[in-house]
């Protein structure tokens, strides 16, 4: 029988409680495994030697004299990466980005690998492979790239969605407009009308663990992967693709994780490690450098903005418009396109519309970051909001309040919306304390809202209940936030049994079907979903063995707090059978028992928080402290709070960084100039205040116990926090992110002008 | 059947003859799927790349067996990736 989705309102014994993390002690013990920490016997050191060059023509690359050292085991090129991609543009570019083939198209793309005895011979090997390259112009500038005189990446994206379609290839991949209503009709209405550009510059996720995997491949055709990875199934679907294998070959294990963020679904170097230990028929390790990771995994785009908004006097919002800009890397995306689908959701507006523009250009292939492409749009728009309700003189809560969508409201991406929490974040933000605290000298407060999309996805849970009477799940999942315990909690309070009972652990490829990413919010979404349609299944059979142990009919026995139960006057003589009387005779009532659950977790609702920061700006320096900070976002259910605030605050201090001070810099050589945490500056929790969260619970319809995914959201609305917060605190309207010190300084003193 | 009125975003327009919606009858989203690539061919390659579905403002993405209910408003979107 399929698992009713509905939410059903119910008083929860386990859920909601703040229980101890199942993996709290390996980890703060070392204990736990992550990509780096597996070893094989005999396994080599790979290293892979990237492109110095922004844009150029691989014209030859010689390995022979890297072959011929005494310890190199093997060399791989693209030639020993054939194209199995069978005209999936989308595979080929993920191949192409792997190991360059006829062209390198960043500085750092990787252009041949080498697999050694050990580090020092590996590096020794990198320095004897030649690759002799024709440079091309380059271009690192989204507004620059997106000129038809701009250099040309790739001789096939003919621009989609104007008309007539391009006859001539350029970097402008894809334009995509959505609003509805009539934009000019709307500004001609308004009294007031504001119009601001900005840009932001392109972040990485920031992880803290770097990319790392341990391949080998048996002469036999088959292999194993141990990986850090947000996404295990996925990655062995697509590395077998790439090496031309079958799926059920190769058998892939994920690690822990330390951080992903988006990072972790694309592949990287994977392939990589598997073509080299094919060919040199040992197990092969392959690191990444911190260096590596900022030059040759994908960062978040960069972007160039324009806003305009118009209203009536009153605060009624007529008109509004959006062009956003946006570079995907080297290789084409619609990463724009995401960010014209969230930019104006937050609101009500007759007339609305978002035109995206989409480039490819001479930096990493970007990749998903957390609310992939919302937080830059929600920088522009909500910046813009701000400035609006300053020229109003309407406090900028009632003005969102005012202009906010509801049930019924028609998105700006099309459709009417059901009933979404909004209007229930900025109401609480309204009524919240900090937004009547007094302030301190050079300081100021701002507040933002986000939105961001959440999904579900194929997912897939065994659970099994020991001969012991305790319960093991396997899950396909990556726990990146907490999800063990989570999921733990859902099987305690379906099976009516202590938490502590239940271990949760993430499942190999060979052990499960196949499982999606843990992206788009959905881990706890989707596998909790799985876990009680696995655990609602496990409790039908406990109650046909407690039929069979009793001798009687299976509609005379319930399951209650954990144990069955004799219905009726008939049989209410028996004693209840608990999980371990029942587990203990499982040998002769039928054998293992067990619940397993496979499903697609559709329709999992689209989220919206709101935030609220002080910041004090240093008026010599140009220096921002984040002095309070509250995050409001409403989580449908939350099933483990403490898991919860903290993937709130984790958005908050990442947007924190990305305001204020991350930024790729390129050179005018086409070079990452900061590839390092020294010079790419995340932030420490000296950075940062202790970010105070506030959890709205407003069941989501569409799951068992009102569950909404919770990950992605918080990352969005800071970065206007934050803007909004320093336009009030110093009296400069910050257009660029990051909001660093120099560029403070730099409007401070045009202000004083 | 009542026919519904699908909604398609901007990139599945063209295909459509510019049309910004498309009547058809369909009780799930796979009958909806396989009505749209037989009467608009172009579209074939936009569903097998993955389309999201709208229903009543709840984005489906994956359950192709999802029932698409009398009058209920249906949007065409892009399957969005995530973080």
């Amino acid at each position: 029988m399929p698992l009713d989705t509905s939410f059903v309102q119910k008083q929860f014994k386990v859920i909601g409680t703040r229980v101890k993390r199942p993996d709290g002690i390996e980890k703060v013990t070392g204990r736990a495994k992550y990509g780096a920490d597996a070893f094989a016997p005999g396994q080599l050191v790979a290293l892979v030697l990237r492109s110095p060059h922004a844009h150029a023509r691989i014209k030859k690359i010689d390995t022979s004299k890297a072959e011929k050292l005494a310890g190199v085991k093997a060399v791989i090129t693209s030639a020993d990466l054939p194209d199995h991609t069978d005209g999936d543009r989308g595979m080929r570019d993920v191949l192409e980005n792997c190991l360059a083939r006829k062209k390198v198209l960043y500085d750092g793309h990787a252009v041949a690998a080498v697999a050694a005895i050990d580090m020092h011979t590996a590096k020794q090997a990198l320095k004897l492979i030649k690759v002799d390259y024709e440079v091309l112009p380059h271009v690192t500038d989204v507004d620059e790239a997106l000129k038809p005189s701009a250099p040309l990446l790739h001789d096939d994206i003919f621009t989609e969605g104007i008309e007539p379609k391009p006859t001539k290839p350029s970097n402008f991949i894809k334009q995509a407009e959505y609003g509805h209503g009539d934009i000019e009709a709307g500004f001609r209405d308004a009294d007031v009308i504001i119009e601001k550009s900005y840009k932001t510059e392109q972040t990485h996720q920031g992880y803290i663990e770097p990319h790392s995997c341990l391949a080998n491949v048996s002469p036999d055709g088959t292999a194993e992967l141990w990986v850090c990875t947000q996404g295990h199934f996925v990655y062995r679907n697509q590395c077998a693709t790439l090496l031309g294998m079958s799926a059920n070959k190769l058998r892939v294990t994920a690690s822990e994780i330390g951080g992903g963020f988006g990072g972790k679904t694309h592949l990287w170097a994977e392939p990589l490690a598997l073509a080299l230990s094919r060919k040199a028929n040992r197990p092969v390790k392959l690191t990444m450098s911190r260096e590596e990771v900022f030059r040759a995994t994908g960062p978040t785009s960069s972007a160039s903005m324009d806003i305009k908004i118009g209203a009536k006097k009153d605060g009624t919002i007529t008109a509004a418009f959006a062009e956003l800009r946006y570079q995907n890397g080297a290789f084409p995306f619609t990463w724009a396109e995401f960010g014209a689908m969230t930019a104006w959701a937050c609101y009500d507006f007759k007339n609305v519309k978002s035109v995206s523009k989409d480039a490819v250009l001479n930096r990493p292939k970007c990749a998903a970051y957390r609310a992939p492409s919302a937080p830059i749009a929600a920088f522009a728009v909500e910046s813009t909001i701000d400035m609006l309700a300053h020229k109003l003189g309407i406090d900028p809560v009632e003005l969102r309040i005012k202009n906010a969508a509801k049930e019924g409201t028609k998105s700006s991406y099309g459709p009417v919306y059901g009933p979404i929490g909004i209007g229930a974040t900025l109401q609480a933000a309204k009524d919240h304390p900090h937004m009547s605290a007094p302030l301190g000298k050079n300081q100021g407060r701002g507040m933002a809202c986000g939105f961001w999309f959440n999904f579900g996805g194929q997912t897939c849970v065994d659970l099994n209940v020991t001969p012991d009477g305790n319960v093991t799940v396997a899950v396909g999942t990556i726990d990146v936030g907490g999800s063990r315990a989570s999921l733990a909690l859902a099987v305690a309070e379906e099976l009516g049994v202590p938490y502590e009972t239940v271990r949760v652990v993430v499942a190999d490829t060979s052990s499960l079907g196949h499982n999606d990413m843990t992206d788009g919010s959905r881990g706890t979404f989707s596998s909790s979903m799985a876990c009680v349609d696995a655990t609602r299944k496990c409790v039908s059979e406990l109650k046909n063995r407690a039929a069979k142990t009793w001798e009687i009919p299976v509609e005379e026995v319930e399951w209650v707090d954990g144990e069955a139960r004799a219905k009726g006057d008939k049989y209410d003589n028996l004693g209840p059978l608990s999980l371990k009387d029942l587990a203990k005779g499982a040998g002769n009532t039928g054998g293992p028992i067990a619940g397993h659950s496979e499903i697609v977790a559709d329709g999992a609702g689209v989220s919206f928080g709101t935030h609220i920061c002080d910041a004090e700006v240093d008026p010599e320096t140009g220096k921002t402290s984040i002095v309070r900070y509250t995050v409001i976002q409403d989580a449908g259910k939350a099933m483990h709070p403490a898991y919860v605030e903290g993937q709130y605050q984790g958005g908050a201090a990442q947007g924190i960084g990305w305001a204020l001070n991350e930024e790729y810099v390129y050179g005018k050589d086409g070079r990452l100039q900061n590839a390092g945490f020294l010079d790419y500056r995340i932030p420490v929790c000296s950075d940062l205040p202790m970010i105070d969260t506030q959890i709205l619970e407003i069941p989501n319809p569409n799951h068992p116990y009102g569950v909404r995914g919770v990950g992605e959201t918080p990352i969005v609305p800071p970065l206007a926090a934050i803007a909004n917060a320093i336009s009030n605190a110093a009296g400069v309207r910050m257009n660029h992110i990051p909001m660093s010190p120099p560029r403070i300084l730099k409007a401070l003193k045009t202000k004083k002008k | 059947m009542k026919p519904l009125d699908i909604h398609l975003w901007g990139a599945l327009r063209p295909l459509a003859g510019g049309a910004s919606s498309v009547s058809m009858e369909a009780k799930t989203i796979r009958e909806l799927f396989r009505k749209l690539a037989d009467q608009y061919p172009g579209m074939e390659p936009h569903i097998k790349r993955g389309v999201a579905v709208s229903i009543n403002g709840r984005i489906y993405r994956d359950e192709w067996d999802t029932v698409l209910p009398v009058d209920a408003e249906i949007y065409l979107m892009p399957r969005i990736p995530g973080g």
